[in-house]
């Protein structure tokens, strides 16, 4: 049995005119670490709203661990943790009575499930009387996710959990979810990030209510059709206006240090002739190489795929 | 009942945690009590008055020191005409002009009657009609006076007079803190009982928490009760508060049954945290709550009773005051509290309050459904 069913759900907000989830069904396996990859407004949150029965869907139907999310909601809301976007743990509690409100609001006690929570409450340890307000970003997500657990939920639905949060707690919060991963909760995480991706079972790229691409992240790396390869010069920007009047390639932007780019017609004379196209437009200290496509590179392959559509 | 404890101990917790909600809580009666009935006083005094005697006569000089002894009028000016004293009402010097004609004392005596004129600037118009109401008074008296003089007591029996003797019940000397002290605890009470229950809701839409709450097995009702609980306590206090500003500064003391007091009281905090409640649901934001309050606490202080009597309102207005809460608790309030009046006098009051409670807070829990 899947964890999380989706079969066309569609919501739409303001009476109809704006549509934040546009016809979409998958499933989550019991135990994965599942990804909602996309940028803002991608219809994301409303997902997670839905799947907590914080939102009635106007079309489709879902459920969690086999419960529905419109007529089995109360069911549902004992056995998810959920933890919103925003922070929203009581700011004039302290960490530790915010811990103990949630625990007993689910029935349950601190020192019940303190197995659960307790390597990431370690950290969290030294600030227990601190108010939950007065703590930093990185601290206040570890303890969302405590109060989100405290009650040893089935499946864990994170949205956005990473925002606005440095790369080593970020990196600290993915080792985190990895560990949960292997006590067998099934989660399901919404990012922005693109790295954070590939951490994921399998991950699903949402652009405008809609799913692209719903796959490992190694297959969906493994379906970019072209060969991707990445350049560099000390100019970066007049390099990418340069490239942009050669139309042998399909696309190029920036991507870290270098820049990204497929050709329209992979041939061995690519490398050459735009080496050449590049040196007469006065390039020096190319610096040009193979590359491995990311889910980003996939993600924005993707992104001008449904652009082109619309246009 | 084990999750609403739980509720309410954070409740509770939070409560206490915020300065502000205690600031209000202890401040706001004490210093509305305290000083809003001294301010707000019906009583007219330091009515201006400007005096044109034409007539200088000890009449005229007799007539005018009963007037300015009479302790509600102070003197702006003697003026010599009557255009000088007209000047002075237009720079808001003088707020009624007494004009005393040449030949009043003469008149008075040769053919038995004379006139006076009296101008009365009328732009506040409580203050104009009580003041040529006392300065009628004044004249009517003086008038009695001269003719006690005058006339010889055998006559009297032709002239047959009604003399009025009228006697103030309840309030035997129109003291006008006991008439307002219970009115303003009242609009504490709501004020307090409604604002803090809309804020609150509100807050917790705002900062997100609601929506924390929403994922738990905590059941609507649960939630409600646990915010209208602490609140209703809140405002028990608060009215206890009052009571004993209202005992140990203005020596008010219930006639009636303090017990009597405290279960209206628990009623209509029911009837004023539903309203709180249904705002709330309109709200998104506590800005958004606090305009619609203030709206409506507008028409509360207006139309409740508290400054007008009711019976003097248009008739559409007094269906208005039907259907607010406010104006049946500042009546019983006065009748419990000046009049002393029994539990059957307040019966119908108390049901009207409780079925309002009823239909605000089912009107609030179904809308509160709605949006979530």
């Amino acid at each position: 049995m899947s964890a999380i069913t989706l079969n066309n759900i569609t919501k739409t907000y303001n009476k109809g005119t704006v549509l934040a989830v546009d016809d979409i069904s998958f499933s989550v396996e019991k135990g994965e670490l599942f990804g909602l990859i996309g940028p803002d407004g991608a219809g994301k949150s409303s997902i997670f709203r839905i799947l907590t029965t914080l939102l009635i869907p106007d079309k489709g139907t879902a459920s969690v661990v086999g419960f529905d999310v419109v007529k089995d909601f109360q069911k549902i809301r004992g056995i998810v943790g959920y933890m919103p976007g925003r922070f929203s743990l009581y700011q004039d509690l302290t960490v530790e009575e915010n811990l103990n409100f949630f625990a007993t609001v689910f029935g349950t006690t601190v020192k019940e499930n303190y197995d659960q929570i307790k390597d990431i409450y370690i950290m969290l340890e030294p600030f227990k009387d601190r108010r939950a307000g007065k703590l930093s970003g990185g601290m206040k997500q570890k303890l969302a996710l405590c109060c989100a657990l405290i009650h040893k939920p089935e499946v864990l639905f994170l949205d956005e959990p990473t925002t606005g949060v440095d790369v080593v707690s970020r990196k600290e919060f993915w080792e985190m979810l990895a560990r949960l991963k292997a006590q067998g909760i099934t989660i399901m995480v919404s990012t922005s990030y693109m790295d954070e991706a590939s951490l994921c079972d399998r991950i699903a790229l949402m652009i405008g209510g809609k799913i692209l691409s719903l796959d490992t992240p190694a297959k969906i790396i493994e379906a970019y059709p072209e060969k991707l390869y990445a350049i560099k010069s000390p100019n970066m920007h007049k390099l990418l206006r340069d490239m942009r009047t050669n139309d042998e390639i399909l696309t190029c932007y920036a991507s870290g240090e270098y820049i990204h780019l497929s050709f329209k017609n992979t041939t061995k004379e690519n490398e050459g002739s735009l080496k050449k196209f590049l040196e007469e437009k006065g390039e020096t200290d190319l610096v040009f190489k193979e590359t491995i496509p990311t889910v980003e590179d996939c993600f924005i392959r993707l992104l001008g795929h449904t652009d082109g559509n619309s246009n | 009942m084990r999750t609403l404890k739980f509720l309410l101990q954070k409740e509770f917790r939070q409560i206490f945690r915020n300065k502000n909600i205690l600031r209000m809580m202890f401040m706001v009666p004490v210093i509305q009590l305290i000083i809003l009935p001294q301010a707000a006083n019906y009583t007219i005094k330091n009515i201006n008055i400007a005096v044109v005697d034409l007539d200088r006569s000890s009449y005229s000089s007799k007539l005018v020191n009963k007037v300015l002894s009479s302790g509600y009028f102070k003197l702006a000016e003697f003026s010599h005409t009557y255009k000088e004293a007209y000047h002075l009402i237009e720079n808001d010097k003088a707020d009624i002009v007494i004009e005393i004609p040449q030949g009043f004392e003469h008149n008075l005596e040769r053919e038995g009657n004379q006139k006076i004129s009296l101008s009365v600037d009328a732009i506040n118009g409580v203050k104009a009609s009580v003041g040529s109401a006392y300065l009628t008074r004044i004249i009517q008296d003086f008038n009695g006076q001269i003719r006690l003089d005058w006339v010889q007591p055998s006559m009297m029996n032709q002239m047959p007079t009604i003399d009025v003797a009228s006697s103030n019940w309840y309030n035997p000397n129109l003291s006008y803190y006991l008439f307002m002290v219970p009115g303003i605890l009242v609009l504490l009470v709501t004020m307090i009982g409604g604002n803090m229950t809309a804020q609150n809701i509100v807050i917790e839409k705002e900062s997100g928490t609601i929506e924390q709450i929403n994922v738990t097995p905590v059941k609507k009702y649960q939630f409600i009760l646990g915010k209208l609980i602490p609140f209703w306590l809140l405002g028990v206090i608060i009215f206890t508060l009052g009571l004993t500003i209202a005992r140990v500064v203005y020596g008010i003391i219930p006639l009636g049954s303090i017990a009597l007091l405290y279960l209206f009281v628990s009623v209509y905090l029911i009837a004023i945290m539903g309203f709180g409640l249904l705002i709330s649901t309109y709200s998104e934001t506590p800005m958004q709550a606090n305009s619609l309050i203030f709206f409506f606490l507008q028409i509360f202080n207006m139309m409740g009773g508290l400054y007008t009597p009711i019976d003097s309102m248009p008739a559409w207005a007094r269906v208005i005051t039907d259907v607010i809460p406010i104006s049946y608790f500042i009546k019983v309030m006065r009748m419990i509290v000046i009049k002393g009046s029994h539990f059957h006098d307040i019966i119908p009051h108390i049901l009207i309050v409780l079925l309002m409670g009823v239909i605000l807070n089912t009107w609030a829990i179904i809308n509160y459904r709605k949006t979530t």
